[in-house]
């Protein structure tokens, strides 16, 4: 037989009992064509644009599930930052005209998904890593409407990046976006992330946008298997770490190459450019498809005892170097994600106390893309929000690698907060009771970081 | 028109895995149907794993439609109490051949 039954078996169990999916295929789509000084027309342009380009993305999708038998999970759309639209329709406004006009854009972004069919549509966002335009200032201003008054629209601001620092004008003004979002509704919050050094092709919501330097249009895949990677390591109880290191490798270059096989399918199928596959462990609140889960298989009692930071580490650095050789082209987050309540083995740690922010924070330095779906007290106060992640941003700027932060404010410490599907559901975590107010209402910004003498 | 032809050539293959409890009339089902199809069976191997009956197929579907075929073997799973899965061979191509 050209390929051997173990062979056929095990990618057949990957599927049905590992729960192996393609977690996105993210259809880039630019919207630069679209600008116009009047707002109704812009908005045309963009439902125009959207809607012809990604016509067929769900469709197609369908039909390389039904031929691969692989589910994909997401289909969704990334467009340019919403931000770098609205400076010329919008220049001029009035305060209240100006996020009207902003939110407008959300709301004909979400008609459009629905009408595709899509899961997310992200880049309601802003780059502001070193100051505002008036289209930045009056997008951020517009989140909290945008946010809860869409279903579907996703929005990410990037606050920091290595070369240029951290904005803490930015950040200040972060904190109060998402309580403000929180106010109205928390699950708001879980549609925002605050980047440090946001990548331009990432298929991951809720911090996909179509960035700078990206084709007219493109099809990014993001990849799963935290359960993979965990069933295969359950069988190695006797094994060292390097061993350990080894298997985790192999395993990733298969996932990956699952991602490179639809990517490329679905990019001939909608003769788009071919993009990247993000090389992210994702988890879903599924038992068993834990990113956390995985860390307890190597020996650790509960995620977030002390060695989590290696173990993760290890992880992170092995599922890379496996899915590197495994596709022509990565790129996004490529991390290992630990979004709190996605993942029933950290809510679960969460829920035992043996893990609170301060260890999610280390962990985030070695490898992970940020504090992910955290949810504190809400009653924390948009200073200490905007401190955390300028702690996240710092980690970020300092080590060159991506951070974000996606938290959410709400219910009180200790409570159960949900916020159903993938989005999962977690307990309130305590934070440091102390304040860090007068730190990040200093403003101005955080010089960018000496790249020598790295220590 | 030489990479045309070519390509046009190009066999394209279908991987069925049956699993299930074993009782007569599994494989006389599913081969009569791809007979039926008029689809060539190339490859054919069966075992029992861990008490269950495996069947795994390898079949010519250039020229075919995938999907009439996985309608066809999910009506012979649910009529035999046996799971069918059928999928393009690349899914296995991509990885566990480099």
């Amino acid at each position: 037989m050209i390929y051997s039954i173990e062979e056929i078996l095990e990618t057949v169990h990957m599927i049905q009992a590992e729960h192996l999916d393609i977690r996105t295929v993210t259809m880039g789509i630019s919207l630069r064509g679209c600008i116009s000084d009047n707002i109704r027309t812009m908005n045309e342009n963009i439902y125009e644009t959207v809607t012809a380009r990604a016509e067929n993305l769900v469709s197609e999708a369908k039909a390389v599930e039904e031929k691969f038998g692989i589910p994909i999970v997401n289909k969704r759309i990334s467009v340019t930052p919403v931000a770098s639209l609205l400076d010329t329709p919008l220049a001029g406004k009035s305060d209240a005209k100006a996020i009207e006009g902003a939110v407008s854009v959300a709301r004909t972004l979400d008609r459009a998904a629905k009408d595709l069919n899509i899961d997310f549509i992200g880049g309601y966002s802003a780059l502001v890593h070193k100051g505002f335009t008036s289209g930045d200032s009056i997008l951020i201003s517009s989140i909290p409407e945008a946010l809860t008054s869409t279903d579907r629209v996703c929005s990410s601001v990037n606050v920091a990046t290595t070369k240029s620092g951290i904005n803490m004008d930015a950040i200040l003004l972060m904190g109060q976006v998402i309580k403000k979002t929180a106010a109205i509704s928390p699950v708001g919050c879980a549609k925002l992330v605050v980047f440090a050094n946001a990548p331009s092709d990432n298929p991951f919501m809720a911090g996909a946008f179509h960035g700078e330097g990206e084709p007219e249009n493109v099809i990014n895949v993001g990849i799963s298997g935290p359960g993979v990677v965990r069933a295969v390591l359950s069988q190695m109880d006797n094994s060292d770490l390097g061993e350990l290191s080894e298997t985790i490798k192999r395993t990733s270059f298969k996932i990956t190459r699952m991602g490179e096989l639809v990517g490329r399918e679905m990019a001939q199928r909608l003769n788009v450019e071919f993009g990247i596959v993000d090389l992210s462990l994702a988890p879903t609140p599924a038992e068993g498809d834990s990113v956390a889960n995985i860390l307890e298989v190597m020996g650790l009692e509960k995620c977030g005892t002390h060695g989590t930071t290696a173990a993760l580490a290890l992880l992170t650095d092995a599922v890379k170097k496996g899915g590197a050789m495994a596709t022509s082209y990565t790129g996004g987050l490529s991390g290992a994600f630990i979004p709190v309540s996605e993942d029933a083995g950290m809510v679960d740690a969460v829920k035992s106390g043996a893990i609170g922010i301060d260890k999610l924070e280390a962990m985030t330095s070695v490898c992970s893309v940020g504090l992910d779906m955290l949810v504190v007290p809400g009653d924390t106060s948009p200073e200490t929000l905007s401190a955390i992640i300028a702690d996240e941003c710092a980690i970020g700027m300092i080590n060159s690698k991506t951070t974000g932060v996606r938290i959410i404010p709400a219910g009180k410490e200790g409570e159960y907060v949900e916020f159903g599907g993938l989005l999962g559901g977690s307990y309130v975590m305590p934070l440091n009771k102390f304040s860090s107010a007068g730190f990040v209402r200093r403003g101005g910004r955080i010089p960018a970081p000496i790249q020598s003498f790295r220590n | 028109m030489i990479f045309i032809e070519a390509f046009k050539m190009a066999k394209e293959r279908a991987v069925i895995t049956v699993t299930g409890i074993d009782h007569p009339g599994i494989i006389a089902s599913i081969t009569r149907t791809l007979a039926d199809e008029n689809v060539n069976i190339e490859d054919l191997s069966q075992t029992i794993v861990q008490g269950l009956f495996t069947m795994i197929l390898i079949a010519d579907i250039t020229d075919h439609d995938l999907s009439r075929l996985q309608q066809k073997m999910a009506q012979i799973g649910k009529k035999q109490g046996v799971q069918i899965t059928v999928q393009h061979e690349n899914i296995f191509k991509y990885m566990h051949r480099v």
